[in-house]
């Protein structure tokens, strides 16, 4: 291999490629090329960093220098100045929200100081479109050494030891159900890793299957070995075609080097992957809604027991483990469960990815011990809420989880304290919200979201949601009644109680859990038909402040309805109420901030 | 008409590779959709032959699915996330911008057959939101400001 002296890593996961990734890539080829450089450098196409809100990021090594927000326009500089002459570009260097200067080195960025990245060590670091870079930094290590040091109780046995859980939200010991799923009988055993990651504002698993894709392929074939499988699945949404092509090209590289086949280093060990996708369907991530699926059927759950591990994938005993879950595999094995077991708290170890969204200035994929606080995950490493609004409360496990307002920013993130608060750790979105958020919109958006998901098999989940999104929305229409709360309250205990999936069980959560903490919103909106936050267009007034208009005209000309009314140049101006549609544009075009928002 | 028969010959390679494999049928309706570009009945009964499913199964299975179509689509399909990321960062505006410009509701097309709007489940992108795509290329931090330049963009493509 010829001698580079510098690498440049540029960001090739979806919200970096959606940022323009491939036409900077371009751009480096033209230029290194340019200046004949192509030799000197190498570029690699690496996984999500997950510094997203800097999209595209891009590395440079030997050096460590991050560059933020790359266009292609910028390659030239980057190119003559860094490459060249060893010049830093100062302005394309990331800056603190706070202002102070700029920061060229990763490890020195907050964003980055306050992590602990394990499952993600290889996202941004490794092209995973090479295998030789995964194995370069022990990758496959761990399956070599089950394969040929361990019996498969040994490696069920290690899992236990750690204290994994299930990262896809239930929180399932996972080596329990590694050894439930090895002591089946039958001849025929299935492995599946769960990629259905359909929480909206949830990113983790796309990542990691973007950013690592021979990391679950590992994974999933030491769950292979243990439970004494030789075919697993990788149930993968469709609306992740980045990720789909990803893991394609893994699956096909690890065959090729005898990674993945027949006779495995040697141990007479087989093993195969396929790939399997979705079509849009939320309910699939439910683990019997799954097997239907996979098995090309309408993706409807069916009721438990018979668990999967006895009676699953055409109705052989079948274990199902999450992305991240599976990512955590190899480390466990490679540094012992001893290693895994002394990270985060008593009853929840090692490592949670969450996906950081919302009204926060650092949106990305995060890495943390289990148990840090809400505070360091939103200030420390999220870098606080922009424009200098205040924290309401951040959404945790998506339409299944619930929300924690800010008397709660310091609790430990673990699957306990979570449960808890009526909140739950789900996959690990973790949605953030500022004062100017509306927390009964906010609960009418997810139950929405299930509802539409609903795959309409039970009747609790099917009808009862559907009712208690009319409800949300009569309220935040202003025609909310006494006794709605009361309503929403009995409903929703019953469709927890009594639906037959996760789906459905969950889904009145973030109702309850919005309720439990801002239940005076609910009563503002029913009795006194107020939208604190000003969000609830209906329960909205516009109007013109006397002192401030110059009666310009600029209102009455962008009002589609014609509802504002005045002599130019003789103000105020009125808003007429009951021809308004409150549709902002007036507010949004007055030059002289005129406008309110009651 | 041609073209027509092109695809159907497409279609029919796909069918002879999953023959008699029901466990194939997703899979199988996605190739046959990229194909088409959307489900027609016709298309349904021939997989549901060739697969030994039946037609009723097929059909089911279709309309369980969010991203199988029965209907064709315009020549650019616009996709408004409302993940919660873009939602709280303002996509219901959008939506609405986009509704009032093309004078259609979510899931119809504009009668010249250029635009179908719809909302998406989060594409991903969280880092840019709120955000639109059209037939896959990703438009991030939009505001409903930026709707009118977009569209005329594209409407101007298409002319050209």
């Amino acid at each position: 291999m010829k001698y580079q002296r510098v690498h440049l890593l540029l960001c090739h996961g979806t919200a970096c490629v959606s940022a323009g990734s491939e036409k900077i890539d371009e751009a480096i080829k033209e230029e290194l090329e340019k200046h004949g450089l192509e030799k000197e450098v190498r570029l690699v196409p690496t996984g999500c960093f997950g510094f997203c809100a800097m999209g595209p990021v891009m590395l440079v090594y030997p050096e460590g220098v991050m560059y933020c927000r790359v266009k292609p326009e910028d390659i030239g500089e980057i190119v003559c100045e860094h490459l060249l002459k060893g010049r830093i570009v100062e302005r394309l260097l990331y800056k603190e929200p706070d202002g102070k200067d700029r920061v060229a080195e990763l490890s020195n960025i907050e964003f980055f100081r306050h992590q602990r990245r394990e499952v993600l060590h290889n996202c941004g670091q490794i092209n995973p479109e090479d295998i030789g870079e995964y194995i370069a930094r022990d990758g496959y290590f761990a399956l070599a050494e089950v394969l040929t040091k361990k019996t498969p109780r040994e490696v069920i046995d290690i899992i236990t030891k750690s204290g994994l859980r299930g990262r896809g939200g239930g929180g399932f010991p996972t080596g329990r159900k590694w050894s439930y799923a090895g002591h089946a009988t039958g001849e025929i055993k299935y492995v599946i890793c769960n990629g259905d990651e359909g929480d909206p504002g949830a990113f983790m698993d796309r990542s990691i299957m973007e950013g690592d894709p021979h990391a679950i392929l590992e994974g999933l074939a030491i769950a292979g070995y243990a439970i004494g499988s030789a075919q697993g699945y990788i149930y993968v949404r469709a609306e992740y075609p980045i990720a789909v092509q990803r893991l394609e090209h893994a699956i096909g590289e690890a065959r090729k080097t005898g990674l993945l086949g027949k006779d495995i280093f040697g141990s007479g060990f087989d093993f195969d992957i396929e790939l399997r996708l979705g079509a849009g369907a939320f309910v699939c991530g439910e683990e019997t809604a799954l097997l239907h699926s996979l098995a090309g059927r309408r993706g409807e759950p069916r009721p438990r027991p018979p668990f999967p591990a006895v009676d699953g994938l055409f109705h052989r005993p079948t274990l199902i483990n999450n992305v991240e879950t599976l990512a955590n595999v190899p480390r466990i094995i490679l540094k012992g469960a001893p290693w895994f077991a002394g990270i985060g708290t008593e009853k929840s170890k090692g490592t949670k990815v969450f996906a950081l969204a919302g009204k926060i200035n650092n949106t990305g994929l995060i890495e943390v011990p289990m148990g840090t606080s809400l505070r360091t995950i939103i200030y420390d490493i999220g870098g606080g809420i922009p424009k200098g609004r205040e924290f309401k409360a951040a959404q945790i496990g998506g339409p299944s989880g619930g929300c924690l307002p800010k008397e709660y920013l310091d609790t430990s993130l673990d699957y306990e304290s979570l449960i808890e608060l009526g909140a739950m750790m789900g996959s690990g979105g973790l949605i953030v919200m500022d004062e100017s958020d509306c927390m009964v919109d906010i609960a009418r958006f997810f139950l929405e979201f299930t509802q539409d998901e609903s795959c309409g098999k039970c009747t609790p989940c099917r009808v009862g949601t559907k009712r208690m999104l009319e409800i949300l929305q009569r309220i935040t229409q202003g025609e909310g009644e006494e006794g709605d709360i009361e309503l929403l309250k009995s409903l929703a205990e019953d469709i927890k109680g009594s639906s037959l999936c996760g789906l459905g069980q969950t889904a009145p959560n973030p109702v309850l859990s919005t309720l439990r903490f801002f239940e005076d919103e609910y009563i503002a909106h029913i009795r006194d038909k107020r939208c604190p936050a000003g969000v609830c267009s209906s329960l909205l007034r516009f109007e013109i402040i006397p002192e401030k208009c110059t009666a310009c005209t600029v209102c009455a000309r962008v009002c589609p309805v014609e509802a504002i009314s005045g002599t130019p140049r003789k103000p105020p101006f009125v808003i007429h109420q009951d021809i308004c549609i409150k549709c902002g544009a007036c507010q949004a075009k007055c030059p002289f901030g005129a406008i309110a928002k009651v | 008409m041609q073209e027509e028969k092109e695809k159907y010959r497409r279609l029919a390679v796909v069918l002879e590779k999953y023959h008699g494999k029901a466990g194939e049928l997703i899979n199988v309706l996605h190739q046959a959709q990229l194909i088409f570009g959307y489900l027609p009945k016709k298309v349904q009964i021939c997989v549901a032959d060739a697969l030994g499913v039946p037609i009723s199964e097929v059909y089911g299975v279709v309309t369980f699915y969010s991203l199988f179509n029965t209907e064709p689509s315009g020549r650019y399909r616009i996709s408004v996330c409302l993940g919660t990321a873009c939602y709280v960062k303002g996509a219901g505006s959008i939506m609405e911008a986009l509704k009032e410009n093309l004078k259609v509701d979510e899931g119809g097309t504009t009668k010249d057959g250029l635009f179908t709007l719809e909302s998406a489940r989060c594409v991903g992108a969280c880092g840019l939101a709120p955000v639109v795509t059209i037939n896959g290329d990703v438009h991030g931090r939009m505001t409903a400001d930026d709707i009118p330049e977009l569209l005329e963009r594209y409407r101007k493509e298409a002319e050209a």
